[in-house]
């Protein structure tokens, strides 16, 4: 029994502060140089082509703290959130069932395949004209546009998984709810968490390009609004209420993904 | 020394069992086991050994219920294996060539995986799995998760996952063969004593005379397509010129 475990040294505490702190400047340098350019040219351009981002800025303290305006946002994080949560379902279910059965692979695949064709406006188009009800016009538009990317996505990570460990795990004869906790939904995680962060972007440019034909209401209605009255500084400050929402979604996963896949194993040379 | 044992005593019973894969009657049919009959009297350790593609795997996989076969019957402990696979839950464990550790589980959770599927409850779960790690020498790696540790810790831990359900049947598909020879020969050491302490019944596949004449007291030599070429039985009293006459005979049937 002499053979040992591979160990890692664990490093200093002067070294681990001033690597976070490496870190964090790292993931804000892009966002300061981009910040430096925009108000570089906000002095030699028109307020209404690149506005102050100090005016920016106000625009968007304003919106925060005006309800009727933040509800806006919140109708169109809660459409992006609806439109991802059912596409992944739907999406997750197709995969399950092409993942089982040939033929119905074989069938859904050139299907989907299609739908990935379609221009996401095409959707809009299609829901303005065959559907009343806003709201189900844009889930419509939300499922129909991300649920090629998840049942692909899905599809790949259940086709993927270890068949050793598939085979191990059979040897114990585990029951279907068993199998799916114990290797399924860990193995798959990994994809699935990519998927979500893949579309969430794709579903926060739909879901305006949705808001902005068929909504009187969200961000992409308002983005609209300020594209009528010519006002820069109000379209940007509307967008950033998107991007500080995918941000923060995008962190949270990150987050999920750091504290979930703590068991892989880091490699010192990168790719 | 020959043991007589009826269809009804052994624990496990192959008669007449084909197994071909792809279509049979074309060119594309591989038959990998032709005509094999078989019996494990309860508590042998039997030793399947044959050269790299002569079927032992897939003798391993029908005995296991994870290949039905083509024709022929397969009986475990009476029951069908592969037709009645859920009744084997904790009745059977296998161990692996490759250890098979699932990466997101520590080394005492993947120890735990049998019992969880038998519903046992947490703790004595964690009590047994915890037993099991310290009885294979890994005590304090129980919240190691596989990347960290060694080859033949984390074989030790798959090990310890086939012996923690308590199942009577054991099946082994060389799993000391990627390991270096010295923790390979303390592994297996480990293997027979847990084997013969807990009387089971273990099916042991390897390539290697030397693992076969250490671990089994019966070795079955296969040949391509797995027909059983030579069957003999020993025990500790067999003395060391005897086994030198099996191992010998065992070289020559090989070499033909």
């Amino acid at each position: 029994m002499s053979e040992t475990a591979p160990q890692a040294a664990s490093p200093p505490p002067e070294s681990m502060l001033s690597g976070a702190a490496k870190r964090v400047w790292e993931s804000v340098l892009p966002f300061i140089v981009v910040i430096a350019l925009w108000q570089f040219a906000s002095l030699f351009f028109p307020r209404f082509l690149f506005p102050s981002l100090i005016d920016v800025f106000w625009r968007c303290l304003e919106i925060f703290a005006d309800g009727s305006m933040f509800k806006d946002v919140l109708v169109t994080i809660y459409r992006i959130l609806a439109g991802l949560a059912g596409s992944f379902v739907i999406g997750a279910a197709l995969a399950l069932l092409m993942v089982r059965s040939r033929a119905v692979d074989k069938f859904l695949s050139p299907i989907l395949t299609l739908f990935q064709g379609i221009p996401a406006l095409s959707w809009v188009v299609f829901a303005i004209i065959w559907f009343h009800g806003v709201e189900f016009r844009i889930l419509f538009i939300m499922v129909l546009t991300t649920l090629p990317a998840f049942t692909f996505q899905v599809l790949g990570a259940l086709r993927g998984m270890s068949r050793d460990l598939m085979e191990m795990v059979f040897s114990f004869r585990p029951s279907r709810a068993k199998l799916f906790r114990v290797m399924i939904a860990p193995a798959i995680l990994p994809d699935i968490l990519t998927a979500w962060k893949v579309n969430l972007g794709n579903a926060s440019r739909v879901v305006v390009v949705a808001e902005l034909v068929g909504a009187t209401g969200g961000v992409g209605y308002q983005l609209l609004l300020q594209q009528q009255l010519f006002d820069m500084a109000g379209a940007l400050a509307w967008t950033l209420q998107l991007v500080f929402f995918v941000l923060i979604v995008q962190g949270s996963l990150t987050l999920i993904e750091n504290i979930a896949f703590r068991y892989r194993a880091v490699s010192e040379r990168v790719i | 020394m020959k043991d007589n044992v009826t269809p009804a005593e052994a624990a496990i019973h192959l008669v007449d069992v084909s197994k071909v894969f792809g279509k049979i009657g074309t060119a594309a049919a591989f038959r990998a086991v032709d005509g094999l009959n078989l019996d494990v009297r309860p508590g042998q350790m039997l030793a399947l050994l044959g050269k790299t593609g002569c079927g032992k795997s897939t003798i391993f996989n029908m005995i296991a219920g994870l290949t039905a076969p083509s024709s022929g019957t397969v009986r475990v402990n009476g029951r069908d294996p592969f037709a009645e696979f859920d009744s084997f839950r904790g009745k059977m464990a296998i161990v692996f060539q490759n250890d098979r550790l699932l990466p997101w589980r520590t080394a005492i959770q993947n120890v735990e995986l049998g019992l969880e599927m038998l519903e046992v409850p947490v703790a004595e779960r964690r009590a047994t799995a915890q037993q099991w790690l310290t009885k294979l020498g890994l005590s304090g790696h129980e919240n190691d998760y596989p990347h960290a540790l060694s080859g033949g810790m984390r074989q030790r831990v798959s090990i310890a996952r086939a012996f923690a359900t308590n199942a009577n049947i054991l099946l082994c598909d060389e799993p000391f063969s990627a390991l270096d020879e010295s923790t390979a020969g303390r592994l297996r050491a480990e293997f027979v004593k847990l084997v013969k302490e807990n009387g089971k019944t273990a099916v042991f596949i390897t390539h290697s005379i030397r693992e076969a004449l250490e671990i089994g007291d019966r070795i079955v030599v296969l040949k391509r397509p797995a027909m059983i070429a030579y069957d003999v039985r020993f025990d500790a009293s067999t003395g060391p010129e005897e086994r030198e006459d099996i191992r010998s005979r065992i070289v020559e049937v090989l070499a033909v």
